[in-house]
């Protein structure tokens, strides 16, 4: 099926010409990276996760929400979607090699990485995170060959393969979760140690992720002759509204508890996050940006006017995506580490060589997307035109 | 000739002639590893090794660091980095910031800005052993001790991540750059990219000697106190039955091994 991936437009060449560009640039700050040492980034010891692991837990996110058309296709049989699924399914294994990316850029020695491997730790999240991503992304890629070849074949899948993809469902959840765990277990950390975290990392994502879907189908329909249908769209919208309401209601919740019951240790990352704390307010401006977003990209939702005009849809799913981005991957992480447990307040700014390298891996993901995408539409206009 | 390339060129010539020379009339013995050269003595063991600090007798607010300076020299701890990326195995707090749950505002001004010694806690449930992906830290069998693999870390840092006492150092680039003269080649450096944190000097313990800050101490202010909590005729043991202790969030369950006596 490669093969598709090699003839094509000017346009599809310029895109990953761009790409491929930038992917250079963030490895030239990686290698610089890895000569100097972490200390080019703006990490430091109150602060040892960033940027990178920030931007792990939002993506792992987006990789999850493929979830949200794989069960109601086959699942529930719900045929509008049997055009969109394969796009959830490769944005996953798109987004799940990002994910791969940032934590390998994070780590100290990251020549040692495969001693997650040789030395097995059942003890620790990471352990199983990294378990359950790669699980996620060999199942995604096993699901996409065989029922994508069957497709092309114009045959039924396999059998077999059915098992597998009920089993990617809950796999999908479980990637967040396991996430969500790796930061809620911690009694350093009160910010994230809540319960209410892995049930708004899996709300957020499915707000985030379909509301990509939503943006990716439209360009697909734009681009090339594959049309997605309005119906399976307005669905899309549905999940994004739903999704997006009970996020909203989890961060109430969590604000109450946080708040109300008046704990200086909970309440102080609050603070921190939304009002600033002692004259540091970075994240202050970012966070009430959020959540204008959000309730207003709520009330659009709600309104029939997203139903109709798909400007505004798309400019509302622009909204969700850098709301739950700026939640995710701007706020979440680094807050829990401001106050420190010693009550230091140091803050966190990337630096150019942070940000090129995620731009870079960002770039990375996108090119695989785009020939994933790019033989998947391919294939379905030969086959149409046949 | 440099003083450098002179000496390079004096163990490179003298290993050659070794090898050659000697290398195959006798094997190596034990004797002849540098470090090993030491006479077996009986180490310092005990099933629940602990620390305890009086901060009564304690010097550190008086400008002493004869325990940090030490611990930092004798370790390879480079010393000259900034703040955010000081590396730190035992250091200096203020009370507030130390036991930050205790403090209050009508804590007197003195107290509140007491310094108070800190360092890794050796904990009895330790949360940077549970979280660690590869086992390259973990609680030693037998006497408690949380020791490190810095050859098998991957810097992940989750470790310090999961500290609720931010004991735990990262390289966040090479530190021997910054070591200098100052190495001392007894005690491994660490490269960059690995964090690290006290031992308990557990290369000390097996030779029968106490921690050095406790060393250092004892010509100063007598105010360390080491050894085996399990032993009830242990000096540790009894003071600590005798005076008024405290521990560094006590509420989180992780049961701190270093004790405060106030």
């Amino acid at each position: 099926m490669l093969e598709k991936a090699l003839k094509g437009s000017p346009n599809y060449w310029g895109g990953l010409g761009i790409l491929g560009v930038v992917m250079l640039i963030g490895l030239g700050a990686y290698l610089k990276q890895y000569d100097e040492g972490l200390t080019v980034t703006g990490l430091s010891r109150d602060i040892p996760w960033g940027f990178y692991i920030a931007q792990f837990t939002f993506l792992v996110g987006v990789a999850a929400s493929a979830v949200m058309v794989v069960l109601p296709y086959y699942l529930h049989d719900y045929k509008a979607f049997g055009r969109v699924t394969v796009i959830g399914e490769f944005l996953a294994i798109a987004a799940v090699s990002m994910c791969m990316l940032f934590i390998f850029v994070d780590m100290g020695q990251p020549l040692r990485v495969l001693n997650l491997m040789l030395y097995p730790s059942p003890n620790s999240l990471m352990f199983w995170d990294f378990v359950v991503m790669t699980g996620y992304l060999l199942l995604n890629v096993v699901i996409t060959q065989v029922t994508f070849g069957a497709e092309r074949k114009g045959v039924a899948p396999p059998n077999w393969i059915r098992p597998v993809i009920i089993l990617s469902i809950p796999w999908a959840i479980s990637i967040h979760t396991v996430t969500a765990f790796l930061y809620s277990g911690l009694e350093a950390r009160a910010f994230w140690m809540t319960a209410i975290l892995a049930p708004r990392f899996l709300a957020s994502a499915f707000a985030s992720g379909p509301a990509l879907l939503i943006i990716l189908c439209t360009l697909v329909g734009s681009q090339t002759n594959c049309q997605i249908g309005g119906k399976a769209i307005q669905k899309l919208r549905q999940i994004v509204t739903y999704a997006l309401a009970v996020n909203i209601f989890f961060v109430l919740v969590e604000l109450f508890t946080g708040i109300y019951s008046h704990i200086p240790e909970h309440m102080e990352h609050f603070q921190y996050l939304f009002f600033g704390l002692e004259g540091r307010n970075a994240l202050v401006p970012w966070m009430w940006t959020s959540q204008v977003l959000g309730v207003g990209a709520l009330v659009l939702l709600l309104l029939p006017v997203s139903g109709r005009n798909q400007r505004v849809l798309l400019g509302v799913c622009v909204a969700v995506i850098t709301s739950i981005w700026i939640e995710k991957g701007l706020g979440m992480v680094v807050t829990g580490f401001i106050p420190s447990p010693l009550g230091g307040l140091m803050e966190y700014f990337p630096t150019v060589p942070e940000i090129l390298i995620s731009l870079g891996i960002y770039a990375t993901g996108l090119a695989i997307l785009t020939v994933l995408l790019k033989i998947a539409t391919t294939i379905r206009e030969e086959l149409e035109t046949a | 000739m440099d003083k450098r390339k002179r000496s390079f060129l004096k163990v490179a010539g003298s290993s050659i002639i070794g090898v050659l020379g000697l290398g195959w009339v006798r094997p190596v013995t034990a004797a002849q590893v540098p470090g090993a050269t030491r006479k077996p003595v009986e180490a310092l063991t005990g099933k629940r090794l602990a620390l305890a600090v009086d901060v009564k007798k304690c010097s550190l607010e008086k400008g002493c660091s004869a325990c940090i300076d030490a611990c930092h020299s004798r370790h390879n701890v480079p010393t000259q980095l900034q703040a955010e990326e000081e590396i730190k195995w035992i250091w200096k707090e203020t009370y507030e910031h130390a036991f930050p749950t205790q403090a209050h505002r009508y804590t007197e001004s003195t107290l509140k800005q007491q310094a108070v010694l800190v360092l890794c806690n050796h904990c009895e449930n330790p949360p940077c052993v549970r979280v660690c992906p590869t086992q390259a830290t973990w609680k030693r069998e037998g006497d408690g001790l949380i020791m490190m693999d810095q050859h098998r870390c991957i810097g992940c840092r989750y470790c310090m991540v999961a500290c609720p006492y931010g004991s735990r150092s990262f390289n966040w680039q090479d530190p021997r750059r910054s070591l200098g003269d100052q190495l001392n080649r007894e005690y491994p450096t660490r490269m960059k990219g690995v964090v690290e944190k006290c031992n308990f000097c557990a290369e000390r313990l097996v030779f029968g000697e106490e921690p050095l800050c406790v060393a250092a101490c004892r010509s100063k202010s007598q105010a360390l106190l080491f050894g085996d909590l399990e032993d009830p005729d242990s000096e540790i043991s009894k003071t600590l039955k005798e005076r008024h202790s405290i521990r560094r969030k006590p509420a989180l369950g992780t049961e701190p091994q270093v004790y405060y006596l106030v």
